[in-house]
């Protein structure tokens, strides 16, 4: 089964729709209830990345019983280094999105830890794709 | 003890939440940062914080997070609410600071 969600950008009152959505498909197909935490774990952190970072963005999940694989791009501005993105606590978050709770730094590290293949590829002025793997145990 | 217990017991006032009430409290989580939270809130628990907008209420759904304990007299807003009956999710609000109102509900549940 494949799904597509579109994350609009700079509206967090739509950021979570996508994870969310995916999330009761999951419960529906009777997935583990840890294997879907850790895909809405790492769904949510990307949707709020594509808002907070990348004028939104394109999101495709493929569910299979082994595996779900998810795909977001962008096409905002890119992350000039991402071994420093990737470090726990770096965040480049503005003070607004910090006063909502965001901008911990956490987004990417919480991404990668909760899935079990995790890749990012990007390009300054042209955008951002991170794919990533969680497997099903059952 | 389940949700709407531990608002009478705790002396919380209830800002939404319907079927959700009637679910279990197994323990407390006490987090303002919602990336902390969102990996680390155990289910179930009951989840303290500052943050009374509607991004809390996605955190705590897709944690599934037994209600959302709003402390420290801070007032959920509009949107919050709104998302809170859409998902479902209870919000209690309480006068006292994180630590006190994790006190109180821990010595409701013991």
């Amino acid at each position: 089964m494949t799904l597509h969600y579109i994350v609009p950008g700079d509206d967090f009152t739509r950021a979570g729709e996508a994870s969310g959505d995916l999330k009761r498909k999951m419960k529906k197909l009777g997935f583990p209830s840890d294997v879907i935490r850790k895909v809405s774990i790492a769904l949510y952190e990307g949707e709020i990345n594509m808002v907070i970072h990348a004028y939104g963005g394109e999101i495709t999940a493929e569910i299979s019983s082994s595996e779900i694989d998810l795909t977001l791009a962008d096409t905002g501005p890119g992350i000039p280094d991402i071994e420093k993105a990737m470090q726990d606590g770096y965040s480049t978050a503005t003070e607004q999105v910090r006063n909502l709770g965001f901008g911990a730094g956490m987004g990417l590290p919480n991404m990668k830890k909760y899935t079990d293949e995790f890749q990012i590829e990007s390009e300054v002025g042209v955008g951002t794709t991170v794919r990533m793997k969680v497997y099903n145990h059952s | 003890m389940n949700v709407n217990e531990i608002a009478e017991k705790c002396g919380f006032k209830i800002a939404a939440g319907d079927d959700a009430l009637t679910r279990t409290v197994e323990g407390i989580y006490c987090c303002d940062l919602l990336s902390f939270a969102m990996g680390r809130a155990p289910e179930d628990f009951a989840w303290i914080t500052v943050m009374g907008n509607m991004n809390s209420v996605a955190v705590a759904s897709l944690t599934d997070v037994a209600c959302i304990v709003l402390c420290d007299r801070v007032q959920p807003d509009e949107d919050m609410l709104k998302k809170a009956v859409q998902q479902d999710i209870a919000v209690l609000l309480s006068d006292k600071p994180a630590f006190d109102t994790g006190l109180l509900i821990h010595e409701a549940i013991s």
